[in-house]
């Protein structure tokens, strides 16, 4: 399944480089054309993300006792616009659960600039890999799963984005 | 010389024990452990006792164990085999309790984890080679037709095994994993020599 790694990495550096690409014909061109940036491209949901998913995790202050801060940004494929007010669930195996355990999720919204963080307790290895899990399943956009990976279990922090497109 | 001959035997034994031992202990103190419940622990520890016997298998077929006979290695040989299908029913089974849609996607090869395909495609080498063990003699399969089934399956079982166990991240201190991989291919290279060569002696074709 390395593959599967290769594949899902060269997606992103495919996206990175095509909103990078986006971002520099919007700065060249943007002066003689007033429409730009139109090749965002959505998220694609990962392998493995939707993995001890439980629908409807509440929206939470925090998960358990915290101490440990996922974060990332919510935005609309195409154009790029931050998505305000999106729910996103979290959930992974942590210090005071394993994955499937209701006190391991828990949900959160975005802000006006499509940012969210939510504060939950240090993330472990599980299944060999360091990573948390993240859902967009609101309907109004396609429902997206992530399974972002940490680059050290030591890490207490993690990132993951989404682009979303309509449903 | 002679103290060296009388001390090589037990060294050896000891040196066995340390290579297997010790990343067992390791993982035994691992601070993962205290988030993990007893079922995954279980899963965890028959995977290492797993790799612990895929080095004594070509060890013993090798004769490279002192005090054990041919006929003692080979039926050891055996048993550990069967022991090795057993504990990766263990791995497998604790580790669907523990979080079924993971092992589906394992098992399926449809898993974001680069380890489990070599894992998955190792147990199924492990389990071809214990079914067809048990049926050898019913299949009538003569030592040369088993050997050029069982050597490449258990050149897939060494191959994958270590590649499986190198990429997780999980209880297994890295040293003690690396060392004992290491020596799981060095007896595996030094048994796959030792056949050639006496293949090569006997004058049979390659």
């Amino acid at each position: 399944m390395t593959m599967v790694v290769l594949n899902r990495r060269s997606l992103l550096a495919a996206g990175g480089s095509i909103l990078a690409t986006g971002v520099l014909t919007a700065g060249v061109s943007g002066l003689l054309l007033p429409a730009r940036a139109d090749g965002l491209a959505p998220t694609e949901t990962m392998s493995g993300g939707a993995n001890n998913y439980r629908k409807g995790a509440a929206i939470v202050e925090r998960i358990g006792k915290g101490g440990f801060w996922m974060s990332g940004t919510v935005r609309r494929a195409g154009d790029g616009a931050p998505l305000a007010g999106q729910r996103i669930q979290i959930w992974a195996h942590t210090v005071e659960g394993q994955e499937h355990e209701p006190q391991s999720h828990g949900a959160t919204l975005t802000d006006k600039d499509g940012k969210f963080r939510l504060e939950m307790p240090q993330i472990i290895p599980i299944f060999g890999q360091p990573h948390g899990h993240l859902a967009y399943d609101s309907g109004e956009f396609k429902t997206v799963f992530l399974r972002p990976i940490m680059r050290s279990a030591k890490e207490t922090s993690l990132e993951a984005h989404f682009v979303l497109q309509p449903a | 010389m002679t103290e060296w001959r009388s001390a090589r035997a037990p060294l050896i034994w000891v040196a066995l024990a340390i290579a297997i031992g010790a990343p067992i202990a390791f993982a035994a103190g691992s601070e993962q452990l205290a988030w993990r419940g007893p079922v995954y622990i279980l899963a965890g520890f028959a995977g290492i006792i797993a790799l612990g016997l895929v080095l004594v298998q070509p060890l013993l077929i090798g004769g490279y164990l002192p005090g054990l006979s041919a006929y003692r290695g080979r039926r050891a040989h055996h048993w550990i085999g069967g022991a090795l299908a057993l504990a990766i029913v263990i791995h497998v089974a604790g580790l669907w309790i523990t979080s079924p849609p993971d092992m589906i996607d394992a098992l399926t090869y449809a898993s974001p984890t680069p380890f489990s395909p070599f894992g998955v495609t190792a147990m199924w080498a492990i389990f071809a080679v214990a079914l067809l063990a048990l049926l050898r003699r019913r299949l009538g399969l003569r030592l040369r037709t088993w050997r050029v089934i069982h050597i490449p399956l258990a050149i897939v079982i060494v191959a994958g095994s270590v590649a499986h166990c190198l990429l997780i991240e999980g209880t297994m201190e890295t040293i003690s994993k690396a060392a004992l991989c290491a020596l799981v291919l060095a007896a595996t290279i030094k048994l796959m020599a030792d056949l050639w060569r006496k293949r090569a002696f006997r004058g049979e074709s390659p």
